[in-house]
C-alpha cells in the first residue's frame, strides 16, 4: 500500500498539467456559442490540438496512435484535465469506447481505417446500443442487420435511442440482430455504420434539462457492407459488453475531481453567503450536510483508488465497478440537494437571470443529476450486477 | 501508485482470520460475554504469543513495529470475529504512551503492553459524554485524581488506566487506593464498559509529547473503523449465504430483488468503510496532511454504515435474525456500542466542518 504517486507517475502528471495550463483556451466555458454545430466545431478544434501534443487516447498502443498509459496514468489524465477545467474532447466515444473495442475485437483493415481518424476527431462516433425495448436488458436489441442477396452488404431496418453525439457523427457503432431465431445473447453483431448512409435518420430528445444530449436514430433499409462487421457474426454480444467494461473505467477518476471542485465552490458560496445575519457556513444544520458531503466525495476517491489498483494487478474491470457507478451518481443527487438547500429560493434561478448564483450552475446541475442514477446502467441494473454477479445470489430477472 | 493490501500484509491478515477463527469462535464469544468481563486468560496468552498487542510498538519494546496499516487489518479481523476482551484497549492504551510517554515511561511501559503482560484501558468520557479533548474537566493538577469517568471499555481487566485530564494525560497502575471500578450495562455484553472512580488518587502524569494525544485517539479511531469494516463483512456474509439458502415462494430469497439490492447495499457500504479504514490508515501512518479529515471520514462513515448493515442483515434473517440464538444481533450490538465511541456520525461531521468549512481555502486531493 503506497498512495503516493510514483516518480514516473509524477512526471507524468507535472508534464500533462504544464501542457494543459499553456493549452486550455482562457476563458473557454463561458463562451456563449450560436449553435450545437459551433460549440461542437470548437470541441473538434481542441482534440485536435490534444492530438496533435499526443495526448488523445493516451490508453490506446503506441502503433495506433496512444502512449501505452498505465491505468494509473490514465486516472491521471482524468483528474487533470477536470482539475484544469479543461474541455471535454469531442469524440469521447470514439476515443474512450469505440476505438478500444476495435483495437480489441477489429481487423488489420479496420484499425488502419479508423483509428487515427478518431484520434484526431478527424471522423467523430457515437454508438447505437439501446432501444424502446432495450434499455437495462440490451440483449433485447430488435433492430435487425439481413443479408442482401448477393451476400455483400447487411440491410438495417429498426430504430436507436438514448444515443449520444448522433447528429454530429460520422460514424455509429451499432449493436443488431442478425439471428433473430438464436438465443438471445446470441445472434447480436456489431456493425459500422456511416452515418450519411441513405436511411439513416437523426432525431434530437429533448430532455428535462432542455438540452438535447440525446437522439433517436432510425434506420430504414440501410446499406452497409459485410466488411464493417466488428468480430464475429453473432458473436456481437461479447464485443457489446467489452466496450461497457470500458465505460466503467478510469473515467470516473474525473468525475470524481469535478465534484471536488463543485464541492470546494459550494463551501465558497456557505462562506460567503448570509442566513439569518451570519454566514450559511456557521449553521449548524448545512454544516452537518456540507461535511457528509465532503466526506463521500472522499471516500468515492479511495473506493475507486482501491478499485483501479484491483485492475491494474488483475487486467480487468470486475463486477465490483458497479458500485463506483452508484457511488457517484447518488452521491451527486445528493450533494446537488444540498446545494439547492443552502442556495434557498436563489438555487432556482436558471442562467440568464440577473440574481442566479453562478449563472444557472446549480438549478442546471440539480436537475442533470436526475440523469445520473438512469445513465449507463441504472441504480437498479448496477444492484442487480452486484447481488448476482458479486455476492453470487441467483439472478433475479 | 498502489492501494492495495501487500503480499505480508495479507499474509498477516490470514493468519489473524485463522487464528480467531480456530482459538475463539462464535460459542467461545458466547461463552466469553456470559462471564463478568468477557476476558480469558488463555486466549489473551495466545493472542500475545503472536505478537498482536504490540503490532505497532517499537520492536526494542518488544512490538512488532508494523504500522498503522498493519493495525487495521488485525482490528478487521477482531472485527469479523467478534472478538471479546480487552485487545482493542490494550492497543489504544498503549498508543497513548507511546505517543505521550517520556522515554522512560515508554521504556517502563511499553514492554509489558507488547508482551500482554500488561492490559490496558483508555479513560475518557465524563458526564457530559464528550469526545472532545478540549471539554474534559477532571484535572490532575492538585497532584491527585478526584472524579468520575464513565464508559470505559475493558477497566476490570485493565493493569494500566490512561486517563486523559483537563490538564494533560495520567496514568494509572490497577489496584491503586482510590480507584473504584463499577461495570455499567452496556448493549454490548462482548465488550464490556464500566465506570472508573478516583478519589485522592495519586496519578503518574505522562511527560512527554502531550500533542501526540490527539494522534494516539486517531490511531484508535482507525482501528476501531476497521474493527467496523470486518463486523460489516461478517453480517454480509452471514446474511448472503442466508438468502441463498433459505427458500419461500420456491424459491431462494436471494433472487428477489427487493432482498438481494439490500444485500447490494450492505455491500457497497462495506467496500466503503474498508476503503476508508485503509485510506485513513495509511494517512495517518505516513502523516499525510489529510491525516485527520480522513480519521474523522472514516469514523463518520462506519458508525451509520456499520448500523445500517446491521439493520439490513437482521431484515434479510426476518424473524430468525430477531433471534437470541442467532449471531446477528450480537455484531448489531457491537457496531451500536462502536457507533458512540471514539465519536459518532453526528461529532464527526462537525469535527470535518471545522477541518474543512472553517478553512479558508480548500484545495482538491488529487
Amino acid at each position: 500500500m503506497d498512495l503516493n504517486l510514483s516518480a514516473t507517475e509524477l512526471t507524468f502528471r507535472d508534464e500533462f498539467r504544464s501542457w494543459l495550463a499553456a493549452n486550455v483556451p482562457k476563458g473557454w466555458d463561458a463562451r456563449r456559442d450560436q449553435s450545437m454545430e459551433q460549440r461542437f466545431g470548437f470541441l473538434k478544434s481542441w482534440q485536435r490540438r490534444m492530438y496533435e501534443a499526443g495526448w488523445a487516447g493516451i490508453s490506446w498502443p503506441r502503433e495506433y496512435g496512444g502512449r501505452g498509459a498505465s491505468l494509473m496514468e490514465q486516472v491521471i489524465f482524468w483528474q487533470e484535465l477536470a482539475l484544469a477545467g479543461a474541455p471535454p474532447l469531442a469524440n469521447v466515444l470514439g476515443v474512450g469506447l469505440v476505438g478500444p473495442t476495435l483495437i480489441a475485437f477489429g481487423t488489420e483493415e479496420q484499425k488502419k481505417r479508423y483509428l487515427a481518424k478518431i484520434l484526431s476527431a478527424e471522423e467523430i462516433w457515437c454508438q447505437g446500443f439501446s432501444e424502446p425495448d432495450a434499455g437495462s436488458d440490451l440483449a433485447n436489441v430488435r433492430c435487425e442487420a439481413r443479408l442482401n442477396p448477393a451476400g455483400d452488404h447487411y440491410i438495417v431496418n429498426g430504430q436507436k435511442v438514448w444515443n449520444s453525439y448522433g447528429w454530429a457523427a460520422d460514424w455509429c457503432q451499432l449493436v443488431v440482430r442478425t439471428d433473430p431465431a438464436a438465443s438471445k445473447h446470441r445472434g447480436i453483431t456489431v456493425l459500422l455504420v456511416e452515418m450519411k448512409s441513405p436511411g439513416v435518420d437523426v432525431r434530437p430528445l429533448r430532455q428535462m434539462t432542455g438540452e438535447t444530449e440525446f437522439n433517436e436514430i432510425f434506420f430504414h433499409d440501410v446499406q452497409v457492407p459485410v466488411g464493417n462487421v466488428v468480430g464475429k457474426v453473432n458473436e456481437g454480444w461479447d464485443v457489446a459488453i467489452g466496450t461497457l467494461m470500458h465505460e466503467r473505467g478510469t473515467l470516473g477518476a474525473g468525475i470524481q475531481v469535478t465534484y471536488r471542485r463543485n464541492m470546494e465552490r459550494l463551501i465558497e458560496l456557505a462562506q460567503q453567503r448570509e442566513r439569518n445575519g451570519r454566514p450559511v457556513s456557521e449553521d449548524p444544520v448545512i454544516r452537518q450536510k456540507l461535511a457528509q458531503c465532503y466526506a463521500e466525495i472522499e471516500i468515492m476517491r479511495w473506493n475507486q483508488m482501491r478499485a483501479f489498483s484491483r485492475i491494474s494487478a488483475t487486467g480487468v474491470p470486475g463486477p465490483e465497478g458497479s458500485i463506483q457507478k452508484i457511488f457517484w451518481s447518488e452521491l451527486n443527487q445528493r450533494f446537488q440537494q444540498v446545494a439547492q438547500e443552502l442556495l434557498g429560493p436563489y438555487a432556482q434561478l436558471e442562467a440568464g437571470d440577473p440574481l442566479a448564483v453562478d449563472d444557472g450552475a446549480w438549478s442546471y446541475g440539480y436537475l442533470r443529476a436526475r440523469g445520473n442514477t438512469i445513465e449507463a446502467g441504472t441504480s437498479e441494473i448496477q444492484r442487480n450486477i452486484i447481488g448476482h454477479f458479486v455476492l453470487g445470489l441467483p439472478k433475479s430477472y | 501508485m498502489e492501494f492495495g493490501v501487500s503480499e505480508s500484509q495479507q499474509i498477516l491478515k490470514d493468519t489473524a482470520r485463522k487464528f480467531f477463527a480456530g482459538e475463539c469462535p462464535m460459542p467461545e464469544v458466547r461463552r466469553l460475554m456470559e462471564t463478568d468481563t468477557a476476558y480469558d486468560p488463555a486466549l489473551w496468552q495466545k493472542m500475545t504469543d503472536q505478537g498482536f498487542t504490540g503490532i505497532i510498538f517499537p520492536e526494542e519494546f518488544g512490538g512488532m513495529g508494523l504500522g498503522v496499516v498493519e493495525l487495521a487489518l488485525l482490528m478487521e479481523e477482531a472485527g469479523y470475529a467478534l472478538l471479546p476482551g480487552p485487545l482493542f484497549s490494550t492497543l489504544a492504551a498503549g498508543a497513548i504512551i507511546d505517543a505521550c510517554g517520556s522515554e522512560q515511561q515508554r521504556e517502563k511501559y511499553l514492554p509489558g503492553i507488547c508482551s500482554g503482560q500488561a492490559r490496558g484501558a483508555v479513560v475518557f468520557l465524563e458526564a457530559g459524554a464528550s469526545w472532545n479533548v478540549s471539554d474534559l474537566k477532571l484535572s490532575g493538577s492538585s497532584g491527585k485524581l478526584n472524579g468520575t469517568k464513565i464508559f470505559v471499555c475493558d477497566a476490570a481487566t485493565a493493569d494500566l488506566l490512561l486517563v486523559p485530564c483537563e490538564d494533560g494525560v495520567y496514568l494509572v497502575s490497577s489496584g491503586t487506593p482510590g480507584l473504584k471500578i463499577t461495570p455499567m450495562k452496556g448493549i454490548d455484553p462482548s465488550r464490556k464498559i464500566y465506570s472508573v472512580t478516583f478519589t485522592q488518587l495519586p496519578a503518574e502524569r505522562l511527560c512527554g509529547n502531550l500533542g501526540g494525544l490527539s494522534r494516539a485517539m486517531e490511531v484508535a479511531t482507525v482501528a476501531l473503523t476497521a474493527e467496523l469494516a470486518g463486523n460489516m463483512q461478517r453480517v454480509l456474509e452471514l446474511t448472503v449465504g442466508y438468502a441463498k439458502t433459505r427458500k419461500q415462494f420456491g424459491k431462494p430469497i436471494g433472487s428477489f430483488q427487493a432482498v438481494q439490492h439490500m444485500c447490494a447495499d450492505m455491500y457497497l457500504e462495506t467496500e466503503s468503510v474498508r476503503s476508508s479504514a485503509y485510506y485513513s490508515a495509511w494517512a495517518l501512518q505516513e502523516s499525510a496532511s489529510d491525516a485527520s479529515v480522513a480519521v474523522s471520514i472514516a469514523k463518520m462513515y462506519a458508525s451509520d454504515a456499520a448500523r445500517n448493515t446491521g439493520n439490513r442483515g437482521i431484515q434479510v434473517h426476518g424473524g430468525m435474525g430477531f433471534t437470541w440464538e442467532h449471531d446477528a444481533h450480537l455484531y448489531y450490538r457491537r457496531a451500536k456500542a462502536s457507533e458512540t465511541m471514539l465519536g459518532d456520525a453526528t461529532f464527526h461531521r462537525e469535527r470535518i466542518a471545522q477541518l474543512v468549512v472553517d478553512s479558508k481555502t480548500v484545495s482538491a486531493n488529487v
